[in-house]
């Protein structure tokens, strides 16, 4: 099953401390959803507020249409996998699983039927009489999805259950946890603090920052077109060149950084077109100094030496000084950048991102 | 040096278990002697006082009365622990640290004053003292015990797997019965046992709180009053055994099974 879910101004207040400010966000049936963040940035408080957990201090939550705001989490059509896994050490995988379907009132036969079905998904069939200290971490963590799928939630929330796993094993969880979502339907909202993560796996990420949601789109969005300096930060490595807004066309801005002037189309103002003087700063990808002789239409920020490199595999990341500004560049993996050379600093026009201070989705 | 060392430390052992054991190894010794005093010298070996132990029914009814009441008494003493444990450990309670204090506060009291002021309040109170009263008593006793035992192992790593059975739609007396107790089941046990042990010997309580039906240890009081015989020594030497019985159960299902889960 699976189910839509809105979230109005919720807000949560720890005494002096506000852990979620004003946050709204629709989450569509069937969607796979990551909050990302920092700790303490408030996605852990969102998921306990979804999962009824905690109960937010104003604002309201619904499921399904139906109001959730103050509903136990029993009685939610929700179910969490949590970090540590939480399984019954003492039951076997087979109860395990089957403990939500026995809270229900199912028959014992038809229940570790279901149980085995549901162990069956996550691949442990096999194990089903053994208990869970007798397995591996990422087996625990299957069995936990397990257990959490098998009441058929509309909603899953996930807290960061992949952080105690191996960077290998994350990856290959990763992929199962997409699988399986996909096999099943239901709605998953997932806390991560791994920006690769996210971007492995959810349909939409939602960037969050100081109780505040900051960014909210496809993975390909957010890095492309973030919408807040904290976003652009947050979600892979990026270069901030502040500058200021000169003069304003139908279609295109001028502004003035610490390297020249530079045209923008009217595109790459994420946040609108600001007014003329107001400051702004650019945002540029370092894989994206390598434009020089591209046919579309590019921008120049002069040049710039190699004041270092490193190889990274798929590319080679530079430090540049370019008039006493350091930036990052990455450089195709087939060329040899040697300290000391000199780097045309040529960009696609349309692959500037200009933000606004203070600019964010939540603000 | 070393060697002496060694051997000093050796003897100094050795005196420490003799002290210990040899009341016991005494008592025991003497429950097989041929003749009418558990004295030395030892005349000789026999059965007999064992046989008019086993063929005595006051005797063995005070036995059956002893494991009854220490039975019953602890499961209680364990369920009203365990329930007084998970009260404190999962939720705020007002005072928390005195009221936790107070409950475990009985262990220092003497049984001498608990049994003297249980026996003023069943007059208050008009109950009629019995196997039930020495019951009481020993929860009494024990529920201190049991308490602080359940409450030393909870820990937080146990609430977020009793929130998952929340969550999954377990009422409270759910969680408590199929999650909580079952992983608590090492140190239930454990209280359980320890409190078995130690109602199985009282006799202060049991003395002052009971009238027709007796249990072992008070029955065995009465028998010393009409003087020494191996009889004793052998009942004696009876409720050691079960004693070690009870502890090699505790040894054998709460230690080798919270050695194997951990």
């Amino acid at each position: 099953m699976t189910a839509d879910v809105s979230i109005l101004n919720a807000t949560k207040v720890f005494g002096a401390f506000r852990a979620l400010d004003d946050v709204s966000l629709d989450i569509a049936a069937g969607e796979f959803i990551v909050l990302l963040g920092p700790s303490g940035c408030g996605k852990t408080t969102l998921l306990s507020i979804l999962g009824g957990f905690l109960e937010p201090t104003s604002g309201t939550i619904s499921i399904g249409g139906r109001d959730m705001t103050h509903v136990s989490p029993a009685k939610r059509p929700t179910t969490t996998m949590f970090q540590d896994y939480a399984l019954f050490p003492h039951m076997r995988l087979l109860d395990n699983v089957g403990f939500g379907l026995r809270m229900r009132g199912m028959a014992k036969a038809e229940r570790d039927e279901k149980a085995l079905s549901y162990l069956d998904l996550v691949g442990l069939r096999a194990s089903a009489a053994k208990k869970p200290h007798e397995l591996s971490g990422g087996q625990r963590q299957r069995v936990a999805l397990a257990r959490a799928l098998a009441v058929d939630p509309d909603v899953l929330l996930l807290d960061e259950p992949l952080g105690a796993l191996d960077l290998k094993l994350r990856r290959q969880m990763q992929d199962e946890l997409k699988a399986i979502q996909k096999r099943v339907g239901t709605t998953f909202v997932h806390v991560t603090h791994d920006q690769e993560e996210a971007m492995a796996i959810a349909d939409r990420i939602v960037v969050m920052n100081k109780g505040r949601i900051e960014d909210v789109g496809t993975p390909a969005s957010i890095y492309m077109r973030p919408r807040s300096l904290f976003s652009a930060g947050f979600m892979g490595e990026a270069n901030f060149l502040p500058a200021k807004v000169r003069g304003l066309s139908a279609n295109e801005a001028e502004v003035e950084t610490a390297l020249g002037r530079v045209a923008l189309p009217a595109s790459a103002f994420v946040s609108g077109m600001p007014a003329a003087g107001r400051d702004v700063t650019l945002c540029i990808r370092p894989e994206h100094f390598r434009s020089a002789s591209a046919a579309v239409p590019t921008v120049s920020l002069g040049r710039g030496r190699i004041t270092g490199s490193a190889f990274f595999g798929t590319h080679h990341r530079c430090h540049v000084a370019a008039d006493g500004t350091a930036l990052t560049a990455h450089l195709p993996q087939t060329e040899e950048p040697e300290v000391g050379a000199e780097l045309d600093l040529r960009l696609k026009a349309d692959s500037i991102v200009v933000l606004q201070d203070g600019a964010g989705v939540g603000h | 040096m070393r060697r002496l060392t060694a051997a000093l430390s050796a003897l100094y052992a050795g005196l420490i278990y003799l002290f210990i054991f040899l009341p016991v190894v005494v008592l025991v010794l003497f429950s097989f002697q041929d003749g009418t005093l558990p004295v030395p010298p030892l005349n000789g070996l026999t059965l007999r006082w064992y046989e008019a132990v086993l063929s005595d029914g006051k005797l063995m009814a005070a036995l059956g009365n002893s494991l009854l009441v220490a039975v019953l008494s602890s499961a209680l003493a364990c369920l009203l622990g365990f329930l007084a444990a998970y009260a404190f450990a999962r939720y705020r309670l007002p005072a928390s640290a005195l009221l936790r204090g107070l409950l475990v506060a009985p262990m220092t009291v003497s049984t001498l004053i608990i049994g003297l002021g249980l026996l003023s309040v069943l007059n208050v109170t008009g109950l009629r003292l019995s196997l039930v009263t020495v019951g009481i008593g020993h929860v009494v006793i024990n529920l201190p015990l049991c308490f602080a035992v359940i409450y030393a192992s909870m820990g937080g790593h146990q609430v977020n797997i009793e929130r998952a059975a929340r969550d999954l739609g377990a009422k409270d007396w759910q969680v408590m019965a199929l999650v909580t107790a079952p992983m608590l089941m090492p140190s239930i046990l454990a209280a359980f046992f320890l409190s078995v042990t130690f109602s199985w010997d009282e006799f202060i309580v049991a003395f002052l709180l009971s009238r027709f039906d007796v249990t072992l240890p008070v029955e065995i009081w009465s028998m010393l009053r009409s003087g020494l015989d191996p009889k004793t020594n052998a009942v004696g030497s009876l409720v050691f055994l079960v004693s070690v019985a009870f502890l090699l159960v505790m040894e054998l299902a709460v230690f080798r099974k919270s050695g194997r889960s951990s």
